[in-house]
């Protein structure tokens, strides 16, 4: 019985819309995202730049969601088993992309931090070095006075 | 009215500890931003230097990989060189940072590619000293304005009106470089969330919405002599989105994530 079902019947078979309630859940998934991202900006805890990307998911999210059609015609070219996959597919792809454009963020970020704390530290030889040539040089016109009336 | 504003928390004033370190009293500070204008910057100084109105002028290094910073020193101004680059706006905020803590009056800013006109900064000063806030030079009052890409008239356009309508003023030219700031308008952009790309038309809402008074004045801007242009093909997409929600945002935004709002100009 199983033989009978060819590859192709089961993967037709399965391609069918989403369910409303699959299709309400990633609705609803898109608009609490983006009224999130907009929240985390406001609040200046999410920059403008890191936003675009999530804002662009909860729109291509909710685009698919509710363009049936789009949704089955990528699925089929992806040879996805039914449509919620191709979702899930998504979303792992960009959470792939997403992961590693933030390696790549972190490795200039750790760079540029090391690179602060080398600085500073160099900053802060020079100036106690600067201070205690300072405070020497004051130290010697201080007494200064002092050696010239001794010897007159 | 300015001190009441800093009681709101609005306007930061100098810490009290201020005074007894630096004593020097300042007038103005002309900031000028640089990135990769070794060439440029020279000239520019040097042109002001030679009008001889009294200004101390301040080159912000933003990072440059070439001259820029030597360039700059060479030609007589005082440099303050970033570690590496952290864009215009970031370089433009050091300067009023630095203006802010050496207790200056007002500052001027103009950019060091050569494009703006040094001889008119005394119309700046003259509005300064006309009581305005902020003087905005603005390239399209005096008609002739350098050739740029359709895009970037557009958004130019754009945000000129999109500032008008909101501040209910006429604005020509909301990202223009040449600028003159009082000491309250200096106050008021040293906040750590100043823009760090391109300063447009949100802070010049901020300014109104801080009670500043805004006022524009005819300058005159020469076309680019080679070198690269700030503006290029996709990042105008991404700009539009960011002014969207930036201004989208604007009225509700938190102006820091932490407690303190300003910790670049006021630390000790």
């Amino acid at each position: 019985m199983i033989a009978a079902l060819s590859t192709t019947n089961v993967a037709i078979a399965e391609l069918t819309p989403l369910l409303a309630r699959q299709r309400t859940v990633a609705l609803v998934l898109a608009l609490v995202l983006t009224v999130l991202v907009f929240e985390l900006v406001r609040r200046r805890k999410l920059r403008e730049e890191y936003s675009v990307v999530w804002i662009g998911v909860a729109a291509v999210v909710a685009g698919l969601a509710l363009e049936q059609d789009l949704l089955q015609t990528l699925s089929a070219w992806i040879g996805a088993a039914s449509s919620v996959s191709t979702l899930f597919f998504g979303a792992l792809l960009f959470l792939f992309a997403l992961v590693l454009q933030f390696s790549v963020r972190l490795s200039r970020l750790t760079l540029r931090h090391k690179i602060l704390g080398q600085r500073l530290a160099l900053l802060q030889e020079e100036l106690e070095r600067l201070r205690g040539e300072r405070a020497a040089s004051a130290e010697v016109e201080r007494k200064a006075p002092l050696d010239r009336d001794e010897v007159a | 009215m300015a001190f009441s504003l800093a009681l709101a928390g609005r306007i930061p004033t100098l810490p009290a500890s201020f005074g007894r370190r630096e004593r020097v009293r300042h007038q103005t500070l002309l900031i000028i931003p640089a990135y990769r204008e070794a060439s440029r910057v020279g000239d520019v100084v040097r042109a002001v230097r030679s009008l001889g109105l009294g200004l101390d002028v301040l080159v912000v290094d933003d990072g440059s990989p070439d001259a820029t910073a030597d360039e700059a020193r060479a030609a007589g101004a005082r440099v303050i060189s970033h570690p590496y680059n952290l864009g215009y706006g970031s370089a433009l905020h050091t300067g009023y940072c630095h203006a802010f803590r050496h207790g200056y009056e007002q500052v001027l800013q103009m950019d060091a590619d050569g494009q703006h006109d040094a001889t008119l900064l005394p119309r700046l000063l003259a509005a300064l000293a006309d009581g305005a806030d902020v003087a905005l030079g603005s390239r399209y009052l005096e008609g002739d304005a350098p050739p740029s890409s359709l895009a970037r008239r557009l958004g130019t356009a754009l945000f000129a009106k999109i500032a008008s309508l909101w501040i209910g003023q006429r604005i020509t030219d909301p990202t223009s470089g040449f600028q003159g700031l009082s000491k309250r308008a200096l106050a008021a952009v040293c906040t750590d969330a100043f823009p760090e790309d391109y300063p447009d038309c949100d802070v010049l809402i901020d300014h109104h919405r801080k009670g500043l008074r805004l006022v524009e004045v005819a300058t005159r801007m020469h076309a680019r002599k080679g070198g690269v242009s700030m503006h290029r093909g996709l990042r105008i997409a991404w700009y539009g989105y960011k002014m969207f929600l930036t201004l989208l945002l604007l009225p509700i935004r938190r102006p820091s994530p932490s407690r303190r709002p300003d910790t670049v100009a006021r630390w000790s």
